[in-house]
C-alpha cells in the first residue's frame, strides 16, 4: 500500500506539471518527459559539483525552471494557436532534440545518482516490515508539492489568473494582464515539477536517455482519468494508478492461482497487471467522459 | 590550366582506374550494432573491440587490407534489416557481423544468409530458433545460445546447494528465455516468479517486498543495461542485500558497473568470458583495451573481437581469396583462431562448444569495479537445440 502511495505521488509530480501545460494551457507537450530527464541530468551534474544531494537537487529546480522558460519562448509559444496534431509533431521533435543533446553532452552511458546517506537506511514501519527511508521522503515531497500546488491554483491571485486565462485568454488579456508572461511562467513551473519528478526518481531508477518517455504515457493516463485541467483530479488519479499498479503486481498472481493453474496464472498475471491501468481508464471514460474531476468536455 | 587538367585526370583515375582495383584488394566487413539512443554504449564498446582486433591484426587478414563498415540498427528490427540489406547488396561485404538483439538478428537473418548468400557471424544475440530449426550454413556464432548462460547459473546453484529460488525477469521474449533457462537446470524449488513491465519498469518495490516475505535461499535476475542498475539500487534500498544473495545473468557487466558501483560488490553472475581468463590472447586484449579506454572491456566486446579473429583465421588459411564460399565456410568451421576464451569449437549448428564461468563482482587493485572468475559452472557446454538443426 505504501509502495502504491509512493509510486502514485511520484507520478503525481510528473502529472502535475503536465496538467498545468496540457490541462490548463491546452498544449499537448510530449516533451514533458524530456524535461523530466533534463531535471535528472541537471541534478546529477549539480550534485557532482556541490557534493551534496540536497544542494544539488535544490539548484536543479531553478535550472529546470529556466529551461522550461527557454523552451516556452523558443518553441511552445508558437504552438498555442495551432491544433493538437501540430503540437504533437513539434514536441515530438523536442524529444528527439533533447535525447541527442543529452547524448552529446553527457554521453550515451547514462549516470547514476546515489541515495543521500542520511536517507540510505530502512525504517521498520511494522515489526518485520522494512521500508526504504528514501521512498518515505518521496512520499513527503510528493504530498508537499500537492498541497503547495493546490494552494497556488485555488487560493492565490496568480492561480486565479491561470484558471481565468485557461478558460478565456483573450478576456484576460483585455483586462490588461500580461498573459504571455503568465503562460511562460506557468510553463516554467511545469518544467520545474517535471525536473523535480526526474531528480526524485533518479536514485531509485537510473539517469538515462529517454527515461521520461517511458512513463510519460502513464502521466497522460493519469490526467485523462483525473479530468483534464484538474489538479485535484491528477492527484487522486495518480494515487489510484499507483495502487492499481502495485496491487496488480503484488496480488494478482496469487489471486489468479486460486482458479487457474500455476503456469497459466504466472503467464496471465503480468499481462493483465500491465493493462489494468488502461482498463480502469476506459472504465472511467465510459462512466464519466470528462474524467473523475473534469469540467470541460 | 595544367592544374585543372591534372585535377581532372586524378579524379578520373580515382573514379575509373584505381577504385575497382582497390575494391578487389580489400576485404569488406559489415558490422551492425546499436550506435544511437541509450543502448549506444554497448555498440560503442563493440566498436572499440573491433578496432582493437583490427590493430592487433595490423589492419590485414590473409595478406590483404580490410575495412569495416559500421551500421546502426537503432535498436529496431526493421532498421537492422534495412541496414543489413544495404551492406549485402550495395557494399557487397564479405562478412556481416555484430547484432546485439535477438529480434534484430531474426529480422535480418534471411536477408543476409539466404537472399544475399553472405556469411553472418553473430557476435551476441543467440535466439534458440537459429540454433535449432533455422540454423544455416552461412550463420556462425561467437557468443552463445540465449538459454546457455542461465542454464550454467542453474548448474552452479545446484553445486552450491541452493534449495529455493525466486526468479525475476522482464516480461518479454528474452526475459522468459532466461527464466526458462535457469529453471531447466536448477533442481531446487522455484518459490516465486515475477515478470515485470518492460521496458518502462521503474519500480520493483512490490516484488522485493514479496521476496522479503517468502525468504528464498536466493534471487535470480535478468535485467540488462539500465534496468540492472535500477534493480541493484532498489535491492539495496529494500534491505534485502546481505540477507538474500543475488544471482544474475547479463545484469552486471563492464558497461553497467561504473553506474552500479559498490552496490554490485559480491554479486555472482554466469558468463562464458571473464576479463581475467588466463590465456595470452585475453591478457593482451584486456591490457590493451584498458590502456586505451581506461575501462574494462565487456563480454560484448570480447565476442566481437573473437568474431573478427575468426574471419581472419579463414582469410589467412585461404591467403585472402574469399571467392569460394564453400572453402570459406569450411575454414570458419575449424575455428582455428585463438579465442579470448581459451577453448572454443563449433558444434554442428555452428554455435560454440565452450565453458561457462561464475564470476564475482570485486574491486581491483586500483579501486575499479570489475568481475573475477571464481568457478567453472559448465565444461564444454553445448546448447540444447543443436539436435533440431538439420546440419550434421
Amino acid at each position: 500500500m505504501l509502495n502504491g502511495l509512493q509510486l502514485g505521488l511520484l507520478m503525481f509530480l510528473l502529472a502535475a506539471g503536465l496538467t498545468l501545460t496540457f490541462g490548463i494551457m491546452d498544449l499537448v507537450n510530449l516533451a514533458h518527459g524530456s524535461l523530466y530527464m533534463m531535471g535528472a541530468y541537471f541534478a546529477w551534474t549539480l550534485i557532482g559539483w556541490t557534493d551534496s544531494f540536497v544542494l544539488g537537487a535544490l539548484l536543479a529546480l531553478p535550472a529546470a525552471f529556466l529551461l522550461g522558460i527557454v523552451v516556452e519562448m523558443v518553441v511552445a509559444r508558437r504552438l498555442y494557436a495551432r491544433d493538437h496534431l501540430d503540437q504533437v509533431l513539434a514536441t515530438f521533435g523536442l524529444i528527439l532534440f533533447f535525447n541527442e543533446l543529452v547524448r552529446a553532452v553527457w554521453g550515451p552511458a547514462g549516470q547514476s545518482i546515489a541515495v543521500p546517506p542520511f536517507l540510505a537506511h530502512t525504517i521498520e514501519i511494522m515489526p518485520g516490515m522494512l521500508y526504504p527511508a528514501y521512498r518515505f521522503a518521496l512520499i513527503v515531497v510528493g504530498a508537499a508539492v500537492a498541497i503547495i500546488l493546490a494552494w497556488l491554483v485555488a487560493r492565490t491571485r496568480v492561480g486565479m489568473l491561470i484558471r481565468a486565462g485557461a478558460s478565456n485568454r483573450r478576456m484576460i488579456a483585455a483586462l490588461g494582464i500580461n498573459i504571455e508572461l503568465l503562460f511562460t511562467l506557468v510553463f516554467g513551473l511545469g518544467a520545474a515539477f517535471a525536473g523535480l519528478a526526474g531528480l526524485m526518481a533518479a536514485p531509485i531508477s537510473s539517469v538515462k536517455i529517454g527515461m521520461g518517455d517511458d512513463i510519460l504515457i502513464l502521466a497522460f493516463v493519469i490526467i485523462v482519468i483525473g479530468g483534464i485541467g484538474s489538479i485535484k483530479g491528477a492527484f487522486v488519479a495518480a494515487l489510484v494508478v499507483g495502487q492499481i499498479d502495485i496491487v496488480g503486481r503484488a496480488f494478482l498472481p496469487d489471486l489468479l492461482k486460486t482458479f487457474l493453474s500455476a503456469n497459466a496464472a504466472s503467464t496471465a498475471a503480468p499481462a493483465i497487471s500491465q493493462v489494468l491501468v488502461y482498463i480502469v481508464m476506459a472504465g472511467v471514460l465510459v462512466w464519466r467522459p470528462t474524467g473523475l474531476f473534469g469540467q470541460r468536455s | 590550366m595544367t592544374r585543372i587538367l591534372f585535377g581532372i585526370a586524378t579524379i578520373a583515375a580515382l573514379a575509373f582506374g584505381l577504385q575497382p582495383a582497390m575494391a578487389q584488394q580489400t576485404i569488406k566487413i559489415g558490422f551492425i550494432s546499436t550506435f544511437s539512443g541509450p543502448q549506444a554504449v554497448i555498440g560503442e564498446d563493440m566498436r572499440r573491440s573491433v578496432e582493437l582486433a583490427k590493430e592487433h591484426l595490423g589492419g590485414k587478414m590473409g595478406g590483404k587490407p580490410f575495412e569495416i563498415i559500421y551500421e546502426d540498427d537503432q535498436f529496431k528490427p526493421d532498421v537492422g534489416k534495412a541496414r543489413s540489406e544495404k551492406l549485402v547488396q550495395q557494399d557487397k561485404v564479405n562478412f556481416v557481423s555484430g547484432y546485439i538483439w535477438s529480434n534484430v538478428l531474426l529480422a535480418s537473418l534471411k536477408t543476409v544468409v539466404e537472399e544475399g548468400d553472405t556469411i553472418l557471424i553473430g557476435a551476441n544475440a543467440g535466439p534458440s530458433q537459429i540454433a535449432g530449426d533455422l540454423c544455416n550454413k552461412n550463420f556462425f556464432s561467437t557468443s552463445w545460445q540465449n538459454d546457455q548462460t542461465p542454464m550454467a547459473m542453474g548448474e552452479y546453484l545446484n553445486q552450491k546447494g541452493v534449495k529455493s529460488l525466486y526468479v525475476m525477469a522482464p516480461n518479454y521474449a528474452a526475459g522468459k528465455d532466461m527464466a526458462a533457462g535457469v529453471k531447466r537446470t536448477f533442481k531446487g524449488k522455484i518459490v516465486g516468479e515475477d515478470y515485470t513491465k518492460w521496458p518502462d519498469g521503474l519500480d520493483f518495490s512490490a516484488e522485493l517486498a514479496k521476496i522479503g516475505a517468502v525468504k528464498p535461499d536466493g534471487i535470480f535476475i535478468f535485467y540488462p543495461g539500465a534496468h540492472g542498475v535500477q534493480f541493484l539500487k532498489q535491492y539495496a534500498q529494500s534491505g534485502l542485500k546481505g540477507k538474500i544473495p543475488l544471482y544474475q545473468v547479463f545484469s552486471i557487466d563492464a558497461i553497467t558497473l561504473p553506474q552500479q558501483g559498490e552496490l554490485a560488490l559480491g554479486t555472482l553472475g554466469a558468463q562464458e568470458w571473464v576479463n581475467d581468463l588466463p590465456n595470452e590472447q585475453n591478457k593482451r586484449y584486456v591490457a590493451d583495451f584498458k590502456a586505451k579506454h581506461k575501462v574494462y572491456p565487456s563480454f560484448y566486446g570480447a565476442q566481437s573481437y573473437d568474431a573478427i579473429m575468426l574471419m581472419a583465421s579463414a582469410a589467412d588459411a585461404l591467403k585472402g581469396d574469399l571467392s569460394d564460399k564453400n572453402k570459406v565456410r569450411a575454414e570458419l568451421k575449424k575455428a582455428n583462431f585463438k579465442s579470448l576464451r581459451g577453448g572454443f569449437k563449433f558444434n554442428t549448428n555452428q554455435f560454440p562448444i565452450q565453458n561457462f564461468y561464475i564470476q564475482e563482482t570485486v574491486k581491483d587493485a586500483e579501486g575499479m569495479m570489475t568481475v573475477k572468475t571464481i568457478a567453472t559452472a559448465v565444461k564444454d557446454g553445448k546448447d540444447s537445440f543443436y539436435e533440431k538443426c538439420p546440419m550434421k
